[in-house]
């Protein structure tokens, strides 16, 4: 199976225009992009995909060891990259995708040339002099609700999700499925993402980059927004008048503007 | 009455008494309703400000309505776990869908304690389709909680004792197959003019088979060989099996001759399992002898399928063995040996039933020995390696229909005489 089948590749927006990469954080998939795809398409030629273990992935392709680094998820976007041979594109990571995109870049520095970070945090969980905003305990926590909520999957989610991947009609029953994946996957990408620790990392960011945070995210909050932007150096910061930790979701025509007047600049 | 109302009831009956309990129902006002129904209700900004909640939810919480609306976010009334899964799950699948069912999270209450819920939302819309409120309906899920957790918790179980059984399987399997492997030769020797080949088909991993064979030298040029199938299966079947090798291998290189050999096993089997577990078995046993241009073979059964033999001239025939009774069922069994020679292409074919026993779809029908006899016609003349691979895709062509052990043993003489060749037994 090819990467672009493997990772679910869709490319839309503007053939000759500069190509963004679009990369979802744990919980859903590339439809979270739904809402400022329209806008960023007739700017942009974007690559929109899904982790491997996520949307409508190839399941089969999922290998635990892989996974529980952010360094597998930065290779899915490596391979990504590689396979449609991108030079200079700019990376827009929801999430923990920010970091991953921070480990893609420091791997193939020619095909990432900019950077957009939407609600990054590189640590959630508190230590002394940081904030991240959890504990060790309440990340077990959400692992427990990860539960609870994948009571009913295995029967009844796995058919829709797994097969079908070219049958559009099956869009409808899918709608419920945008955010749920095999439990044991997301209990793996749950578990790397909340207790990864990438702040080492963003010391090696040397694009442009423009970290986009929202005014209440119970997530990634201002501090860890004000973080980022004082370890990537020459980054931008900008606050969105937004709630929650999806403004691409809460807020998709600010965060539109946002990412299309850093990219502007750019040039 | 007129318009839409009820039918007025037939002539000679009356309306339904209406007591006050139920009037007092049927009065009852929506605020009421809202405020006092069996489930929490609450609205919020799309923000996710609190503007309105019940008295429901509140006293389940523990909670005023002063410290509530407009002081507090939904996912703030939410255990740390739950905001994350309302982050990272609930909240992007009600922003792509207006509605979001059954979500299982736990409330935090004002005592300390948690209040597991099932919460549905939808989000409410102005004219022109812009999001305006989500409304949210909470569920008290104290009960299926903890019966959820005892699913939970016994489908670990079943999973970790399903891992435990495969794991058990598999070495069971493994040790199953060592002791397979002790009752059957590594390897054959190689025999002066003589080529061999042999085959052993397991039908099952975890179920030892009763079938055997081997192949040994006696001294002076001459050899012995036997191949036999004890009753049964498992274990027992397994320990018979070897008491059958040891004491065939004893006996001949005692120089007993092949009706004499199986005498003694008769004798032998009698003598340890003349109890209340009689064990018997079907065996050939016989011996080759190497003179020049031919091979002498001196052979005696104990009740068992006949051998084949392939002439070099293209023609395939059963060697009759006569008199022969099953081996440890009767007390004064008494057996008979025949002389047969192997001359240059002639192919000495010895079996077990599982070959001749084995279905093969055509009305349930059993192979057969006519069956094997036109097979065997069709491949003569042919040596001991070629014969033995023959049979190996005709047992792979019985798929399930082979559902028993099988042996076989291929004794030769080459075209060419005067070489020692051998074979090794292929599984």
């Amino acid at each position: 199976m090819g990467i672009l089948r493997r990772n679910n590749v869709r490319i839309i927006g503007q053939e000759s225009g500069r190509t963004m990469i679009l990369a979802h954080g744990f919980g859903c998939d590339q439809n979270l992009w739904r809402l400022v795809t329209p806008g960023l398409a007739r700017h942009f030629r974007l690559v929109l995909f899904d982790y491997v273990g996520s949307g409508r992935s190839d399941l089969a392709a999922w290998q635990e060891e892989r996974y529980t680094t952010l360094d597998g998820y930065a290779r899915d976007v490596v391979d990504v990259c590689a396979e449609l041979d991108l030079r200079d594109a700019v990376f827009v990571g929801h999430s923990v995708s920010a970091m991953v995109g921070v480990l893609a870049a420091a791997a193939v520095p020619d095909r990432i040339g900019s950077m957009v970070m939407v609600c990054p945090s590189p640590s959630y969980i508190d230590e002394e002099d940081y904030r991240g905003g959890f504990t060790a305990a309440d990340i077990h926590e959400l692992l427990d609700s990860l539960e609870a909520n994948y009571l009913g999957w295995s029967a009844a989610m796995a058919p829709v999700i797994m097969g079908n991947p070219d049958r559009p009609e099956l869009g409808a029953e899918l709608a419920h499925s945008f955010c749920a994946t095999d439990p044991d996957i997301a209990r793996v990408f749950a578990r790397t993402t909340f207790l990864s620790d990438s702040r080492q990392d963003l010391k090696t960011v040397t694009v442009p980059t423009l970290v986009l945070e929202c005014e209440q995210d119970v997530i990634a909050p201002r501090e860890v927004g004000a973080y980022v932007h004082a370890a990537v150096a020459g980054s931008r910061l900008i606050t969105l008048a937004a709630t929650g930790h999806c403004p691409q979701l809460s807020a998709p025509e600010a965060t539109t503007r946002a990412i299309t007047g850093f990219v502007e600049e750019l040039d | 009455m007129s318009g839409s109302g009820p039918a007025p009831p037939p002539p000679g009956e009356a309306w339904p008494r209406i007591d006050t309990d139920v009037t007092a129902l049927l009065e009852d006002s929506t605020e009421e309703l809202y405020e006092s129904a069996p489930c929490g209700y609450l609205s919020t900004l799309m923000d996710g400000t609190i503007v309105k909640v019940n008295k429901t939810l509140l006293g389940w919480l523990g909670l005023s309505r002063e410290e509530v609306v407009y002081r507090r976010h939904f996912a703030d009334l939410l255990t740390v776990g739950g905001k994350l899964y309302h982050e990272t799950h609930y909240a992007p699948l009600l922003g792509m869908q207006g509605h979001v069912g059954g979500i299982a999270l736990e409330m935090k209450v004002a005592d300390g304690s948690r209040l597991p819920v099932l919460i549905t939302s939808a989000v409410k819309r102005g004219t022109g389709g812009r999001p305006l409120l989500i409304r949210t309906t909470v569920f008290d899920a104290t009960d299926r909680r903890a019966y959820e957790i005892e699913l939970l918790r016994a489908r670990r179980a079943a999973e970790e004792a399903r891992h435990q059984a495969e794991a058990d399987r598999e070495q069971l399997r493994e040790a199953l197959a060592v002791l397979q492997q002790s009752l059957l030769p590594a390897g054959l020797p190689a025999v002066p003019g003589v080529q061999t080949a042999a085959y052993y088909h397991m039908a099952s991993p975890i179920q030892l088979g009763g079938d055997f064979y081997d192949l040994f030298p006696l001294g002076d040029d001459h050899f012995a060989f036997f191949l036999g199938d004890i009753c049964g299966k498992g274990p027992k079947a397994a320990a018979a099996t070897s008491l059958v090798r040891y004491t065939l291998r004893t006996a001949a290189l005692h120089g007993l001759g092949p009706e004499a050999v199986l005498s003694t096993l008769n004798s032998a089997l009698l003598e340890r399992y003349g109890g209340g577990d009689p064990r018997y078995c079907t065996a050939v046993f016989g011996t080759l002898e190497s003179t020049g241009r031919s091979v002498r073979v001196l052979l005696a059964s104990g009740g068992h399928p006949p051998a084949l033999l392939l002439r070099a001239d293209g023609r395939a025939e059963y060697l009759p063995t006569p008199g022969g009774l099953l081996v440890g069922a009767f007390p004064h069994a008494s057996f008979t040996t025949i002389r047969t020679a192997l001359h240059q292409g002639d192919t000495l074919l010895l079996y077990t039933d599982g070959l001749t026993e084995a279905r093969t779809g055509e009305k349930s029908g059993l192979y057969g020995y006519d069956a094997l006899q036109s097979f065997a016609t069709e491949l003569a003349p042919a040596d001991p390696r070629t014969v033995i691979d023959a049979l190996i895709r005709l047992l792979v062509s019985f798929g399930d229909g082979l559902d028993d052990d099988t042996a076989l043993l291929a004794l030769g003489r080459p075209r060419r005489s005067g070489t020692a060749l051998s074979g090794t037994p292929a599984r």
